[in-house]
């Protein structure tokens, strides 16, 4: 290998190091990349994500510029022999002498000591509070419903005036007569509210408390303008809240494969003001509501 | 071990069913590029889905069917095969000072367990239903029903055997690779006195014996649920055309994290040695010793350790209990720091260096490259607060993409250009060699940045085609991705070149021809069978000891007398 082409593969690599830096920076900085935000802790989770976006941008930019520096000023041109007689003089060969262990911490202590703050405050400090609003305590006036997943789709459930989700029973399910399984008999499902279509409505500016079920396979309840995804288990029930701050129409997703026709899984959610709410609520009615 | 208990005898014991440590990782190099040219293809086929929202070249359930194979060939057949299993045999006894691995026999046989097992994951797109679909985990329900997936009948069927005989397989190359290590090393190789390449085999090789078994006992429960009636991974309840299964008991959770058990310490059975190749290419083409060798031996260490208790960092948002979240997610994000140790002491060998830019030394810069930027994105996720938005996005694809594919492959290419000439005893073309360079690293950090950005749109991935209104941002960048994917694919064409080409007719060259210290180099290249003409050699000095004044100009090798100089 000549001399030229060993400066040539140097000034390339530098080259591709320094867009890759700039370009990804550049990236990350000049689009708001996250779909809106809609949620209260929606706006807890994004300042987590800017906090790892500005201080792993600065680490990866230091660490690039460090490499890009040591590539241009110490690569020499590629022979094969080890170098004797060569000249550019660029760096002095001292003889062969390990770093002390004293060298070696005294250099990874800084590096360590600035990851540990970063990892774990982000971890710690603010991602906490974020588990507080999604696990914690779910206020008294939060709004209830249930969600029932099932291939390709979903059903929406309300507890209706009493508060209280009625029993269900697989062995009732039926697509179109029964679509959650409600048991009939029970008082609590009397004035439970069945949506078919999917359509998930709900108050702004209220939690809502959502349960998740599934009817065959894994799915995951995922609404991203809301920075909401839990996965749905078949076998139990899991729940979600969240606080719309936002009214409007949002997509739900299913964020777990679950088949062919996971791609389409779309769903819908409805913010409205408490009145629309309320008023839709009644218009759907309770599913027995004939009875 | 004497090398005549099992010298070849006839094509047969030389070439097909050979005892010698160096055959049998030619064989699984080889292998591993035959699955690379598949798994290739079923990438290719992805991207041209993908390549625009309306394309349907393919059925939904095809295209389930082929990313499962993709992501499950190239990360057990491809990477796993090439770089761990086909580098590790080739190199284990070369470095350490051995004529053989500890189990010759053994060895034939587990590379044998693994052509089968190659065989029947290819043979899956032939049976009825088409191959599995339920992505590389093979999650249930999906896994265990046949009414859940078209590709949930034999397809299915035949990726648990496959998946059975690679921990088989592994499990037999592993225990080679720690009886060797532990064992079988020359007079004076002591275990601080190995070249990091090696310590980074013991490591996954460890790794893997601890955690692979826990797939071995989900694949056979999962067997059992799909044939033998059982509810191991199967609740109460399911539903599949108003018909409600008769299945209780059982939750698909406990697949999922014995799934992860395997599934975490997996990542760097690949990624480690990924690091440990870097390290020793930067050594030789610096000409200089390593910065922090006990650090980072220490680093690999605690790194092993801790990807062995963290696995649940997969499973944020499955409903697990958050406080067990919140642990997973602090020990998490505990591994940047020995990663930083890592990256600081890669970088910090190239201080005062005397580079030579050859092809393996560019691949090793871009390894180096690769393992910074691709970790870093790891933060995003195993932070389980920003996990809840990234969990199951493209944000997911193009971090482990990163980590172990493109960290893995530069690796792995600058390996085979690095230790081709003990392979062969011939050179790969530097030329070819650095073109193909440039035309793998420049599109696969195009492609799997740009998915980065694609996660933080939302766009989810296992979708067949883009339809939510969300992530339409994300999804404008599926055209380039593909554009740049057929660039990195077709690439390939100049290695397979390259490579063939040149074991038969590249330039002659002698026993070191990149004027290194390790043990490996201190035979002939290709080495007889047996490793060593004569007496083992006595190791008298660390691995890396580069710098004027040495025995051999600026180097000394290991087994170089002390005071020789």
């Amino acid at each position: 290998m000549s001399k030229s082409s060993s400066r040539f593969s140097a000034a390339a690599l530098v080259t591709f190091f320094g867009l890759v830096t700039v370009l990804t920076t550049y990236g990350f900085a000049s689009k708001d990349w996250l779909p809106v935000v809609a949620s209260e802790h929606g706006v807890l989770v994004d300042g987590v994500i800017a906090y790892l976006l500005i201080t792993t941008g600065v680490i990866f930019v230091i660490g690039h510029g460090v490499l890009i520096c040591f590539v241009w000023r110490y690569s020499v041109p590629d022979e094969d022999s080890s170098g004797e007689g060569s000249s550019d003089g660029s760096t002095s060969r001292p003889a062969y002498k390990p770093v002390s262990r004293k060298t070696e911490w005294k250099w990874a202590l800084i590096p360590v000591l600035v990851m540990a703050v970063v990892s774990e405050v982000g971890v710690l400090f603010l991602g906490i509070p974020v588990f507080k609003d999604v696990y914690g305590e779910t206020p008294a006036d939060a709004v209830q419903a249930e969600v029932v997943a099932y291939q390709f789709g979903w059903f929406v459930r309300y507890p209706g005036a009493d508060g209280k989700f009625g029993r269900t029973d697989p062995k009732l399910v039926h697509r179109t007569d029964n679509p959650v399984g409600l048991v009939e008999e029970d008082p609590d499902a009397k004035d439970d509210v069945v949506v078919p279509s999917g359509l998930l409505f709900l108050p702004v500016d209220r939690v809502a408390f959502i349960r998740l079920r599934s009817h065959d396979v894994l799915h995951s309840f995922c609404i991203p303008q809301f920075r909401v995804k839990q996965d749905i288990v078949p076998g139990f029930t899991a729940t979600t809240q969240f606080k719309p701050t936002k009214t409007g129409q949002f997509e739900i997703a299913c964020a777990e494969l679950c088949g062919l026709g996971h791609y389409e899984m779309r769903g819908l959610v409805d913010i409205q003001t408490v009145e629309e709410f309320e008023s839709q609520l009644v218009e759907e009615g309770p599913w027995f509501g004939d009875y | 071990m004497e090398p005549v208990s099992h010298a070849p005898q006839g094509l047969l014991g030389k070439y097909v069913f050979s005892f010698d440590h160096k055959v049998i990782g030619i064989q699984y190099l080889i292998t591993a590029m035959v699955m690379a040219i598949f798994a290739s293809f079923l990438a290719v086929i992805i991207r041209m889905q993908l390549a625009s929202p309306e394309n349907k070249i393919i059925l939904p359930e095809t295209y389930l069917s082929v990313v499962t194979i993709h992501g499950t060939i190239m990360v057990f057949f491809v990477i796993s095969l090439g770089l761990v299993s086909g580098l590790g045999n080739l190199l284990i006894p070369l470095c350490v000072g051995a004529r053989d691995m500890a189990y010759p026999f053994l060895n034939m046989l587990s590379y044998w367990t693994i052509v089968p097992a190659c065989l029947l994951i290819l043979a899956s797109f032939l049976v009825e239903g088409g191959a599995a679909a339920a992505g590389w985990t093979s999650y249930p329900p999906l896994s265990a029903l046949a009414e859940a997936v078209p590709g949930s009948g034999l397809g299915q069927t035949l990726w648990l055997l496959a998946m059975a005989l690679f921990i088989a397989s592994f499990t037999m190359g592993g225990l080679n690779y720690l009886t060797t290590i532990l064992n079988m090393r020359a007079r004076g190789m002591s275990m601080m006195r190995m070249p990091l390449v090696v310590w980074t085999f013991l490591i996954a090789t460890v790794l893997g014996l601890l955690a692979f078994p826990a797939l071995t006992a989900a694949a056979i429960m999962l067997l059992f649920d799909r044939h033998g009636g059982t509810s191991f991974f199967l609740s109460s309840g399911m539903i599949f055309g108003d018909e409600v299964l008769a299945n209780e008991g059982g939750t698909p959770l406990l697949f999922q994290h014995l799934f992860w058990f395997l599934g975490h310490p997996e990542v760097y059975v690949l990624v480690l040695p990924a690091i440990g190749v870097a390290f020793d290419i930067i050594a030789t083409y610096t000409r200089r010793p390593l910065f922090g060798y006990r650090l980072s031996v220490y680093s690999l260490l605690v790194i092993a350790f801790l990807s062995m208790i963290v696995w649940g960092h997969h499973m944020f948002v499955t409903g697990m209990n958050p406080y067990v979240g919140e642990y997973f997610s602090i020990a998490t994000v505990l591994i940047t720091l020995p990663f930083t140790v890592l990256g600081l002491n890669l970088i910090a060998s190239l201080w005062r260096a005397r580079m030579r830019l050859t092809t393996a030394m560019l691949f090793a810069l871009g390894t180096v490259s690769a393992v910074g930027t691709g970790g870093l994105g790891g933060l995003y996720l195993g932070t389980a607060a920003a996990d809840i938005f990234f969990h199951e996005t493209y944000f997911v694809v193009g971090h482990f993409h990163f980590m172990i594919g493109t960290v893995t492959f530069l690796a792995l290419f600058g390996a085979i250009y690095h230790w081709f000439p003990k392979m062969f005893g011939r050179m790969l073309n530097e030329k070819l060699g650095k073109l193909h360079f440039w035309l793998t690293i420049v599109p696969m950090f195009t492609m799997f940045i740009l998915m980065h950005f694609q996660g933080l749109g939302g766009s989810l991935r296992r979708t067949y085609t883009q339809i939510y209104d969300f992530s339409e941002g994300g999804a404008a960048l599926h055209p380039w991705i593909s554009g740049v994917a057929y660039v990195v694919v077709g690439a390939q064409i100049l290695f397979f070149v390259n490579f063939f080409f040149s074991a038969f007719a590249g330039g002659r060259v002698g026993d070191n021809p990149w004027r290194s210290t390790t043990l490996e180099w201190s035979t002939s290249s290709p080495p007889p069978h047996g490793n060593w003409e004569g007496d083992l050699p006595v190791v008298e000095r660390d691995p890396y000891e580069y710098g004027e004044g040495g025995t051999e100009g600026d180097f000394s090798p290991q087994a170089a007398a002390q005071g020789a100089s």
